[in-house]
């Protein structure tokens, strides 16, 4: 168990490297110039020049890509021209607007996405598969028929609209809940939670709807499988057939889904953190993508391809404490 | 057969019907018969003559699947068909219990094997306790034989071997002393040799216990020695009702003869397909020659061998039969014949080239000459093409003809194989399993091969149509002068069509030799322990 923990880590990290190597290259050698692009509009030749030195654009593309690591895993400096720059690891270099480090900004967007991502997970698990067992056990039925209806409903609309109608009912018409602004958990716990339930709640319905649907194709499917009908030929209850028997092995690709998912939410619920004002990782790298901030991009595309590796690995480990068949090697 | 009250099975007018797309089909149609307590009953019949379907209403099976049942069925005094879930659930499993086919995929595959027979114990001795139902189980396991079965108790199915996720299944059907046991096909699954051991296990647990037995099986061999009557049933139909001995030595119905006479039998010399001299002179005709042949699949700490220093001549026109129980590396073998997979180790010569170790590119002017018909007919068509396209594939792969003389070809080898040349632009589930695998061989016959090799070609096939095929092939031998290798783990079957014998254990070969010496004189102990395991009809042998 551990030594397969030590090698699916060996794998992320891998994984992650390519990936940053891939981004790196895209962003850094195919458009423009960066020197340009970090300067700003209005440098003249030389100040360009002077920008290129400072970010070490002339050296091979190797020896760029290893700073760019070093950077990450042991810190760098940047000079300015006059004063010395200590960016610490892990650092992703400097912001091309302002010179902030990047690191700090993704820190402080961090938080929003992280509680959006969790939040809605929850909510998307538990309706989805409480929706795709309900619909699975009363097959043919009309509850089936409605509730395939409200999740074909759920997954066609997009969240600009679901979200809109939830903030024109909940907080303009019937005024239950504030307009949602961001407040940190370590502040507020009870404020950050009422702030966040329509955006869980906006974006864990659009994904319940399709883990309703997987529920309930999967459920069906393990309750057709002999084993079930084993338990039904001694008297087992219907219910614990579904609940003991066939829950677990019906639950596996839900697990592989919502790794996937979860960890796809940091740099993708873009539509979900612009509708309730969240200042999340999204936000950030639309914002960067628009103004050509490269650091900022590369930095984004990283930490999510890392957040969509790690829950992988996590769901990899669910899964084979789930079903004791599945070798760890 | 007694009759009325007394009865612990008494089935009366059963029809079953289920709909489907094209109208209503009838699976069991006025199915009556009773069983005295204590009493065992084999219910024979081919596939899809509604044993099966039969077997399942005696526990109420088919409530709730849209099936329409008729008739009535009393199972010791409970009305099957009209109890309700409560009254359903305490006969299922307390008064009768079913064992199933495929014992691991009928077994939950999450769960210790012993939380389950104490999660059916506690369903239905509802006072149980936790502890109480974890003893019952070990109890039962115990019985079944298990060894170290308070251990063992906490492994998952997979972690059991076929023979002992079977009696587990038993196991967990003993675990409520019901007063019946049903069996649907118990040994389907199993080696010869495990077979035998169950099938030993159900009588003395009859003897012990005095629980009535419901044997569904497709192998009469299975039910002459487990059984006191025989019901026969075709169409949904019964044809014959009768003591066994009766059934089997004096049969009144012709479709019962005809079942009969299609059962191969071990004990009985080859029948079909003429038996040629083995050898024409030394070295002569030799068409295929494996030389310590050896097959390592994975490496390092590992490695499993399956094949090891398997040597094998094989000559024009002969068939070789190659018999062994699951994992014994025949498939592996039969697989490195044709070149499907490269063995590690060893030579393998075709008319004196070795082709052991050519790439594949090499391999493809050898390709035609060397051909597989495989167990699966289902899964070995591609269900997407018709069958005239799988047909011609291979020609079409060796590129020698046009699309005219293709077609021709193909309709022509339909024809040979004894289906309809019309049957080209049929698709696959359009044929019965006999059939496809008629197909099956037609492709392999395409490319005009020197030796086929034949991976079970005949077990997932009802013994009537298997004894067609066997026909067939035999026939086409005749005629073309082919080399068969004959894999197969039915060793009655493999009697029926060889010249010489394989016998294999753990990859290697433990004996070899003509035919019929090795079935009448079997000088390893591991073939006499595999002869002595196969069910027999006759009333002689069964007693010995």
């Amino acid at each position: 168990m551990t030594l397969y923990f030590l090698r699916r880590a060996l794998g992320a990290v891998a994984v992650v490297l390519v990936l940053s190597a891939v981004v790196y290259v895209t962003f850094y050698v195919a458009p423009g110039d960066p020197a340009r692009l970090a300067c700003g509009p209005r440098c003249n030749t030389e100040q360009i020049r002077q920008v290129r030195e400072q970010l070490s654009l002339d050296d091979p593309l190797l020896t760029q890509y290893w700073h760019f690591l070093q950077g990450i895993f042991v810190g760098q400096d940047y000079s300015t021209g006059t004063s010395v720059l200590h960016c610490d690891a892990p650092c992703f270099g400097l912001s091309y607007q302002n010179n902030q480090q990047v690191t700090d900004m993704l820190v402080e967007r961090l938080p929003a996405t992280a509680s959006l991502a969790v939040g809605a997970m929850a909510v998307w698990l538990s309706v989805g598969i409480g929706t795709g067992l309900m619909s699975a056990l009363r097959r043919g039925g009309v509850t089936e028929r409605v509730l395939t209806w409200l999740t074909l409903a759920g997954t066609a609309t997009p969240v600009f609209i679901s979200g809109l109608l939830m903030l024109m009912v909940f907080c303009a018409y019937l005024e239950w809940l504030p307009f949602p602004t961001y407040v940190p958990l370590t502040e507020d716990p009870e404020q950050w939670a009422w702030n966040m339930l329509l955006p869980w709640v906006a974006l864990g319905l659009l994904e319940s709807a399709k883990y309703a649907r997987l529920t309930r194709s999967s459920t069906l499917e393990t309750l057709a499988e002999d084993h079930i009908r084993t338990f039904r030929a001694y008297g087992v209850p219907e219910r614990s057939l579904v609940v003991r028997h066939a829950l677990r092995g019906a639950l596996a690709p839900v697990i592989a889904l919502t790794a996937a998912d979860f960890g796809s939410i940091f740099g993708g619920a873009v539509l979900t953190e612009k509708m309730f004002g969240l200042p999340g990782i999204g936000q950030l790298l639309v914002d960067a993508t628009q103004k050509i901030d490269l650091p900022v991009v590369v930095a984004v595309v990283v930490i999510t391809g890392a957040a969509v590796v790690i829950a992988n690995i996590v769901a990899d480990v669910l899964y084979a404490v789930a079903d004791r068949r599945v070798a760890l090697r | 057969m007694t009759a009325g009250t007394a009865s612990l099975v008494s089935v009366t007018d059963l029809s079953i019907a289920f709909p489907t797309g094209e109208g209503v089909v009838r699976a069991v149609d006025g199915l009556s018969f009773t069983l005295a307590p204590g009493g065992a009953l084999g219910i024979v019949g081919e596939s899809g003559s509604g044993k099966s379907t039969a077997a399942y209403a005696l526990l109420g099976l088919h409530k709730g699947t849209g099936a329409a049942v008729s008739g009535s069925v009393t199972v010791a005094g409970h009305d099957v068909l009209a109890a309700g879930d409560a009254e359903l659930r305490a006969l299922r499993g307390g008064v009768a219990a079913m064992v199933f086919q495929d014992p691991l995929s009928s077994l939950d595959p999450y769960q210790a094997i012993g939380d389950q027979i104490a999660e059916v114990y506690r369903v239905h001795r509802k006072d149980a306790s936790r502890r109480a139902a974890r003893e019952r189980a070990t109890e039962v396991l115990d019985r079944v034989g298990i060894p170290d079965a308070a251990r063992r108790a906490r492994s998952r199915p997979h972690e059991f071997s076929g023979g002992m996720r079977q009696r587990a299944l038993i196991a967990m059907a003993l675990a409520c002393e019901p007063r019946l046991l049903v069996a649907d096909e118990p040994t389907t699954a199993l080696d010869v040799t495990v077979q035998a051991q169950i099938l030993d296990l159900l009588r003395d647990l009859r003897a012990e216990t005095g629980m009535g037995l419901i044997l569904v099986t497709h192998d009469l061999g299975v039910a002459a020695g487990t059984v006191d009557e025989l019901l026969v049933m075709k169409d949904g139909r019964a044809v014959e009702h009768a003591p066994v001995r009766t059934v089997l030595d004096a049969p009144r119905e012709t479709y019962t003869r005809d079942l009969l006479a299609a059962v191969p039998r071990v004990n009985v010399r080859r029948t079909t397909g003429v038996k040629r001299p083995s050898a024409e002179g030394p070295g002569g005709g030799v068409l295929l020659e494996a030389d310590g042949l050896t097959r390592t699949f994975g490496s390092g700490r590992k490695a499993v061998t399956a094949v090891e220093d398997v040597s094998l001549t094989l000559r024009a026109g002969e068939t070789v039969g190659v018999v062994g129980e699951s994992g014994s590396g025949k498939t592996t073998l039969g697989r490195m014949l044709v070149r499907l997979l490269e063995p590690t180790g060893g030579a393998l010569r075709y008319q004196g080239r070795d082709i052991g170790g050519l790439k594949d590119r090499e391999l493809r002017a050898f390709r035609s000459e060397l051909q597989m018909v495989f167990q699966d007919p289902v899964s070995s068509l591609n269900p997407r093409r018709s069958v005239g396209e799988s047909i011609a594939d291979p020609l079409r792969a060796a590129g020698r003809l046009g699309d005219a003389e293709i077609v021709a070809r193909v309709r022509e080898l339909l024809e040979r194989v004894g289906l309809d040349p019309g049957a080209y632009h049929r698709y696959p589930h359009e044929f019965s399993g006999g059939q496809r695998q008629r197909v099956g061989i037609a492709r392999a016959l395409a490319p005009e091969p020197k030796l086929i090799v034949c991976d079970e070609p005949v077990s997932a096939l009802d013994v009537t149509t298997q004894a067609q095929v066997v026909r067939l092939l035999g026939e086409l031998q005749r005629d073309l002068g082919l080399a068969l290798v004959f894999i197969a783990h039915d060793l009655a079957v493999v009697r029926q069509v060889s010249d010489r014998l394989v016998v294999m254990r753990n990859g290697r070969i433990v004996e070899e030799g003509d035919a019929d010496s090795v079935y009448e004189r079997p000088g390893h102990p591991y073939t006499q322990g595999l002869l002595a395991a196969v069910p027999l009809l006759e009333k002689a042998e069964a007693a010995a």
